[in-house]
């Protein structure tokens, strides 16, 4: 091995990236680099601490990798010093000590602040509440307060927080709209919330992240960010003109299949769990609930 | 009669593919059944092989199936990337994809890398250690056997009654009945249990070779580093082994006999399993990597010409990792609901953990230093070790930043941080020690030319399968996805991921034809210390004869070896005939090989709810340990003369 070829190799690597990127369109599907609101705005700021303090880790061992590499070779004439007995330099480890130290700091602090901020409703802010179950292989959405439920699709409103209350009546799979912030799991006989915002009009795809068997590839849905009127007018525009949901309607749904987006004036209450069970109630929330109206 | 075929062969079986394999295991067989008795190898195989409790052979079997089966699983994941390479791929369906991404996960960690450790730890730990053997040789066998017949019942799955398909981790309540009929789940439940017995025996067996066994002089802080990760990777085994097997019990209880532990409906609770599984999870991810840092450790030293730097702080990061290696856990599902407190607790707890890794990267950079580095295969695989791994764990301190993980989680960036840690650092690790000690068990060298051949098509497309995966985190692709569409940008990036895997599928074919032409036409290592080495093994020749050592050395320095050769003291090795006393050596059982068998039975019996077949398997086990337990002829006397033949042999008779 010579590092000359090394070189090239790495070379050829950054060469194949930077070509798939540009292919790739260049940005606008970076979904993560692109958030639409202040939740995911808050998450990516975090992943940029985290990554431009590892970039600097990253580039130290490399460095000096790199310097070890070149200097210390078994090669004829090599001037560089041999040492074999230099086994310990306690200044050096300390130093390294205190890099990796600092390195942890500074991402230790957003990390603890941002989760407990992000855990809650912002004050004073009233979100609208959407809850959400996973079924094999669609998503169910109903709307306690508009009294109406959708598959795969949802509407919200503008610069309004949105509190999801998600739970499942299939296997486990998280809900996860990149542009709008992380996932978190539904889980059956659980309801876990999670809070997101959009402060951009726009439509948003979403997916579940975690596999539930051979139809999860098709378990996606979009969500549509309007302003409040136009929110008020889609909903009633589904309690005028769509059907009701009934517990026949709702068994159906829990066929193993997909299906595009249907919408529903009304839906049984029955749907969605009244109370839930396990540690997550109990033993404290990702986030406060908000008294669900049932 | 026809519900039999259609339990034994379900639609899942005999798809081309399947059967296409059906083919292959039968010819094979056929030609291995062949070979054996054309040439009368049967007595020889069973003699040498099959009831050896000899830790260098069981090492070798180790290498051999943990390489098999890194075929397999290599295959895996070539058909998965081939399904991936393009947008609407139809070459795989859901199903087979299901399958596949689940036997690939499952095979790589339990039966390629666990086996491949364990080879490490037989072939490098005793003679290192200046042992004759391990502390308990017979249960040593046991463990093998236990893991060689679970990896082949989980292996059998593809061709008969389906393969499990609900992903190596495995959740409730997907795995339940409900949701997933059939036996393919039972298969990966039982082969579990069975291989976490035989590791769980293994670990106990190295913590007490280490404590127990060392040569006189050797203090634990003369230990040679690979001893001390052995060490402190078999408390991990003690106790993250057990979690598992009461997870997989549980599930297997409430598919097989109706309890409701995890099914929900019942008031199970599918998020307990999520507990005991990470708390098994995460600790293995040290038990993966650990040996693979002791391994570059001493591969660094020994190419570096030079002492391993900072020992002592190395010795307290891994004890650090051990301790806080189980109080991170909850990092794998900071989005199921455990609350602001709990997350912050389990992300800096993943933050700290981070720092003795990277202090250990750093001591590994300054042992090169001032040192004189030659670039053997075995070197080559170890420095590529330090800035691949940097990368992995570096993303893993971006995944424990949890509202980070909260876009993260379950996507193509997950995916491309633990393929970076366990390839670059387990993977690279335990490929540069199976250069490095491959002469000390084969007595010959591997070619270094076909080697750095190998390496470099390994490494590439190491990069290349794994860079653009993050980015295609970043682009929203979750995991276990069988296809995708057009129109989000993923195209082009994961065709640059298969071609990468491509080349690494290149490089290991590259790697097998290496071990195979070395074994026939290498150069043979006369000395048996052809790196210049360090540590006790290779103060033996190669291969090292059955007994390790005629006369157990004696130790004054970490580096044992080394010393001794800068004091010209290496004549201590050689022996003088009127001090080689008889030694006394475990005896070859065939007990090991028929409890394995046993359990395989009884795991058959289980998966088909086929109680008689399961009650003759429980049978065989209790029986053979009965006679076990009365066979007070486990040991046999090697007598002075055939010691001093061999020692004569090798050229290590003093006078
Ligand atoms: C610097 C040290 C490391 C840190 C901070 C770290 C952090 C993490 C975190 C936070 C996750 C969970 C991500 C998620 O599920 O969303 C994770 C996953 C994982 N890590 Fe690491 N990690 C480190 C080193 C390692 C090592 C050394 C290995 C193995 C050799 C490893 C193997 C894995 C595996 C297998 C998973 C994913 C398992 C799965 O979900 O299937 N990690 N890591
Ligand atoms: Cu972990």
């Amino acid at each position: 091995m010579s590092f000359k070829r090394s070189k090239r190799a790495i070379r050829f690597i950054f060469m194949a990236l930077a070509i798939g990127l540009s292919v790739s369109g260049c940005g606008n599907d970076f979904v993560l680099l692109h958030p639409a609101g202040p939740v995911a705005a808050s998450e990516l700021n975090l992943i940029e601490i985290t990554a431009a303090t590892m970039i600097v880790i990253i580039l130290i061992v490399w460095v000096l990798f790199g310097i070890a590499l070149v200097r210390f070779r078994d090669t004829p004439g090599n001037k560089a010093p041999y040492r074999p007995l230099w086994d310990h330099n306690k200044k050096l480890e300390l130093g390294v000590i205190a890099v990796s130290v600092v390195a942890a700091v500074i991402i230790a602090v957003p990390t603890w602040n941002k989760t407990f901020a992000l855990a809650h409703v912002p004050k004073g802010k009233s979100p609208i509440v959407i809850d959400v179950t996973s079924l094999d292989w669609k998503w169910l959405f109903e709307y306690p307060s508009q009294h109406i439920a959708t598959v795969n699709y949802i509407d919200v409103p503008t610069n309004r927080p949105v509190l999801f209350e998600l739970t499942a009546d299939s296997p486990m799979n998280t809900f996860w709209v990149p542009q709008l912030g992380g996932m978190e799991y539904t889980m059956p006989s659980e309801v876990l919330p999670l809070w997101l915002e959009a402060s951009k009009p726009g439509l948003y795809w979403g997916r579940s992240g975690n596999f539930s068997g051979s139809g999860f590839v098709h378990m996606t849905f979009n969500v549509h960010a309007v302003p409040a009127s136009t929110f008020n007018a889609w909903v009633r525009n589904v309690k005028t003109t769509q059907p009701k949901m009934t517990m026949a309607d709702y068994r159906q749904l829990l066929k193993f299949n997909w299906i595009a987006p249907r919408y529903y004036s009304a839906y049984p209450a029955a749907t969605f769990p009244a109370e839930t069970h396990g540690f997550t109630l109990e033993g404290g929330m990702y986030m406060e609930m908000q008294p669900t109206p049932k | 009669m026809s519900s039999l075929l259609a339990l034994l062969f379900p639609p899942s079986t005999t798809r081309n593919m399947e059967l296409s394999a059906d083919v292959l295991i039968i010819l094979a067989s056929a030609a291995i059944i062949f070979y054996l008795t054309r040439w009368h190898r049967w007595k020889y195989l069973w003699r040498e092989w099959l009831t050896t409790v000899d830790h260098k052979k069981i090492g070798i079997m180790y290498l051999i199936a943990a390489v098999t089966m890194l075929f397999r699983g290599g295959t895996d994941a070539l058909l998965l990337r081939a399904q991936l390479a393009v947008p609407n791929n139809h070459l795989l369906g859901p199903l087979h994809y299901d399958e596949i991404f689940t036997t690939h996960g499952t095979i790589m960690i339990f039966f390629m890398a666990m086996p491949l450790i364990f080879a490490m730890f037989n072939i490098a730990i005793p003679l290192m250690i200046g042992s004759r053997d391990v502390a308990f040789p017979r249960l040593n066998a046991i463990s093998f056997w236990l893991f060689a017949f679970a990896a082949f019942l989980f292996n059998i799955s593809f061709v008969i009654g389906g393969s499990p398909n609900a992903g190596w981790t495995a959740y409730p309540p997907l795995t339940e009945l409900a949701f997933n009929p059939g036996v393919g789940q039972n298969y990966y439940l039982m082969a579990l249990v069975v291989t976490g017995l035989g590791t769980t025996a293994t670990g106990i067996n190295f913590l007490v070779t280490i404590l127990r066994m060392r040569a006189p002089g050797m203090t634990l802080m003369r230990m040679p580093m690979f001893a001390w990760t052995t060490l402190v990777t078999s408390v991990l085994i003690l106790f993250a082994f057990p979690p598992l097997t009461v997870a997989m019990v549980l599930t297997l209880f409430d598919r097989l006999f109706g309890t409701a532990f995890f099914t929900i409906g019942r008031g199970g609770m599918p998020m307990m399993y999520v507990n005991l599984f990470w708390l098994f999870g995460h600790p293995e991810v040290y038990i993966l990597v650990l040996p693979s840092f002791g391994i570059f450790s001493e591969v660094v030293a020994t190419f570096s010409r030079k002492k391993l730097f900072g020992y002592s702080t190395m010795v307290y990061s891994v004890l650090a990792i051990t301790f806080l290696s189980y109080g991170t856990w909850v990092h794998h599902f900071f989005t199921m609901g455990a609350g602001a407190a709990v997350n912050v607790f389990f992300g800096l707890s993943t933050i700290l953990i981070a720092i003795p890794t990277g202090i250990k990267i750093f001591n590994w950079i300054f042992t090169m230093w001032n040192g004189r580095i030659k670039m053997t295969v075995a070197m080559m695989w170890a420095l590529a070790f330090i800035p691949t791994f940097v990368v992995g764990g570096a993303t893993g301190v971006m995944l424990g930043a949890v509202p980070g993980d909260y876009q993260f989680h379950n996507s193509y960036f997950l995916i491309a941080h633990f393929h970076n840690v366990i390839i670059g650092g387990t993977v690279f690790g335990l490929m540069s020690g199976v250069y490095y000690w491959w002469p000390k068990v084969t007595g010959r060298l591997l070619n270094e030319r076909q080697g750095k051949w190998a390496f470099w098509l390994f490494f590439l497309g190491f990069w290349l399968t794994f860079m653009p995966q993050y980015a295609l985190g970043f682009m929203g692709m979750t995991r276990r996805m069988y296809t995708y569409s057009h129109g989000f940008g993923w195209s082009s990036l994961n065709l640059i991921s298969t071609i990468g895997a491509f080349v690494m599928g290149a490089g290991f074919v590259v790697m097998v034809y290496n071990f195979v032409w070395s074994q026939i036409h290498g150069e043979i290592d006369v000395t048996g210390d052809p790196w210049n080495g360090r540590t006790l093994e290779w103060s033996t020749p190669s291969p090292a004869p059955e007994y390790n050592f005629a006369r157990i050395p004696v130790v004054t320095d970490r580096d044992a070896w080394w010393a001794m050769k800068q004091e010209q003291k290496t004549n201590v090795v050689q022996i003088k005939p009127q001090e080689i006393t008889d030694i006394e050596l475990p005896k070859s059982s065939g007990i090991p090989f028929l409890m394995g068998l046993s359990f395989f039975v009884f795991s058959v019996g289980m998966v088909f709810s086929w109680w008689w077949i399961a009650g003759a398997g429980f049978l065989g086990f209790v029986v053979c340990m009965l006679v076990g337990t009365f066979d007070y002829d486990d040991h046999k006397e090697v007598p002075r003369q055939e010691i001093q033949n061999t020692e004569s042999a090798f050229g290590r008779l003093q006078g």
